[in-house]
């Protein structure tokens, strides 16, 4: 072999045991379980191999199955706006600090490293009947007895905020980071406030770490059943939940097989439009 | 908004994002026996109490071993695939990183689902190996984001004059290109362990009935109610996740000062 070919055939030995990996774990499972939706269910032991189309006719006309889909997009939107609302600020105040860089960083990736599941049960302690809220609220005599403030849909997207802030904050700083403060600047000295330069310049030139934000926040926020269980009532199951119900709790693989795709289309779109306008290049930057 | 404003703002976001855990571990430390407000002294019987419990020290062996298994398996992998990409002109590069990364774009609960089903099909249960299966698979790509961006910082003359000094390409890896990647491979290693040690998404599909990890314990703990030690264990996660990679941070830059860099 020629140490050209020997050359070229290396990145593949390298490639191979990761590529093989994922395909092997994440590509062939997705297509055997769109194999699997078209399978028949039995009570009684294994499922059966058909062609049918009866899971996803319930998965998709179901009225239940819809308006929890419709209500997991509004619960999303709902976290992502306040997510932006909460976290670019924040991002820019970080972002343009003259103070302690270290410290700063910090910030930034401290609430990373700090579990989910620690930070979900934590509003218990906060929100509960004897948590920190209800404890001063009744000591101070603005209540005659405990409230339970919790398992309702606004908790859930408390939770939601606080497990998502952290990578709308992150994205955001990277783009921030980006932008030459020179430009801020030249704005400022042709007569622009700083508010119009803020607004005219430095805005529309972070919104790509703003919709990289966003995207994560909806999607990760949209996949969530561990929230949901943890801080909401009977009443407000994510369709992550739907499908850990039929997975876990009915055993009905075939069905379940049919809302994971089914939340893979909707959320797989979200991100398919995003690469189309935006590219991958901006969320990997804030990944990394 | 003036800039003391904004400054105010962020602190309040800040402290809406470290309060409730702050909260957990100030409980944690609580004497009363609720584990609630009030607080009524400072004690670490919750702590005693955690390390007596069976099941907890169960679920954190489970999860130290599941972590360790998967930053070794995860960071073997991603180092050499990120070695392909950066040191390497691949045809269809771009291609190749999606598809490497594939796995945090797909929505864990799907992840899970498709990998419990087929890994079921071909007769792999519900057991340790179809759960660092599944740790492997998502924090692969991870440990190939932060290796890649750090792999790319390494100059490639050293390389070369080891290998003009005579040095065969082997030697040149062991000797040369891996104590130079160390930092890379560590840093990808450790983000590959707390990732899996932190998760619950998926571990909840994949675990066998009876083994638990630190944060399905949890979980589990708090349908019955939320009890004290459950504040406790917090605690010691929030030290572990927290507190070792400062440390890491903390003695490499006391490294990196020694040697003069």
């Amino acid at each position: 072999m020629s140490v050209e070919a020997r050359e070229a055939r290396q990145p593949w030995i390298l490639l191979s045991p990761a590529l093989t990996a994922v395909a092997l774990l994440l590509f062939v499972p997705l297509l055997f379980i769109v194999v699997y939706s078209f399978w028949l269910s039995s009570a009684t032991g294994a499922d059966i191999a058909a062609f049918s189309f009866e899971n996803w006719e319930e998965a998709l006309t179901d009225a239940f199955y819809r308006d929890i889909l419709l209500n997991t997009l509004k619960i999303a939107a709902i976290t992502t706006i306040v997510c932006a609302l909460m976290g670019y600020p924040a991002a820019y105040f970080i972002a343009r600090s003259k103070g302690n860089k270290a410290l700063l960083l910090l910030l930034l990736i401290l609430p990373f490293w700090i579990s989910y599941i620690i930070r979900t049960m934590s509003w218990i302690n906060i929100l509960g009947t004897s948590g920190a809220l209800n404890t001063l609220l009744v000591g101070a005599g603005i209540l005659s007895e405990p409230v339970q403030m919790l398992y309702n849909e606004t908790t859930v997207i408390l939770g939601l905020v606080h497990f998502l802030l952290p990578f709308m904050v992150l994205n955001v700083f990277v783009s921030l980071e980006g932008i030459d403060t020179n430009l801020e600047d030249a704005a400022n000295s042709l007569g622009a406030t700083k508010w119009q330069a803020f607004l005219q310049v430095t805005l529309p030139l972070s919104l790509p770490g703003l919709a990289a934000g966003s995207l994560l926040c909806f999607v990760l926020g949209a996949g969530t059943y561990i929230t949901p269980m943890v801080l909401g009532g009977p009443r407000d199951a994510m369709f992550a939940n739907l499908v850990y119900e039929a997975i876990i709790t009915q055993l009905n693989w075939p069905l379940g097989s049919a809302l994971s795709l089914m939340l893979l289309i909707v959320l797989g779109a979200l991100v398919l439009i995003y690469n189309r306008y935006l590219g991958m290049a901006q969320l990997m930057k804030g990944l990394g | 908004m003036g800039w003391g404003a904004l400054r105010l703002y962020t602190l309040l976001v800040y402290g809406f994002m470290f309060l409730p855990v702050g909260v957990v571990v100030l409980l944690s430390f609580n004497a009363s026996q609720f584990g609630s407000f009030p607080m009524t002294g400072f004690s670490l019987r919750w702590f005693v109490e955690l390390a007596q419990n069976d099941a907890i020290l169960r679920a954190f062996r489970t999860s130290l071993i599941l972590g360790t298994l998967t930053a070794l398996i995860s960071t073997t992998l991603g180092v050499l695939a990120s070695l392909a990409l950066v040191r390497y002109r691949v045809p269809g590069e771009n291609y190749i990183s999606t598809l490497l990364i594939a796995p945090i774009l797909v929505p864990e609960v799907v992840l899970a689902v498709a990998l419990l089903l087929f890994l079921n099909f071909l007769e792999v249960n519900k057991s340790f190996t179809l759960l660092l299966l599944g740790h492997v698979i998502f924090t692969l790509p991870f440990v190939i984001l932060v290796v890649q961006a750090r792999l790319v910082s390494i100059r490639r003359d050293i390389e070369e004059a080891a290998l003009s000094l005579g040095a065969s390409p082997v030697q040149t890896f062991f000797e040369v290109t891996l104590p130079l990647m160390l930092p890379a491979v560590l840093a990808g290693a450790l983000f590959a362990f707390t990732i899996s040690f932190d998760d619950i998404t998926g571990t909840l599909f994949w675990k066998p009935g009876g083994v638990e990890t630190v944060p399905t314990q949890i979980f589990s703990m708090l349908r019955n109610s939320i009890s004290p030690e459950i504040n406790a264990l917090g605690t010691v996660m929030i030290v572990m996740t927290v507190g070792l990679p400062l440390l890491g941070l903390a003695l490499a830059r006391a490294l990196a000062i020694r040697s003069g860099g």
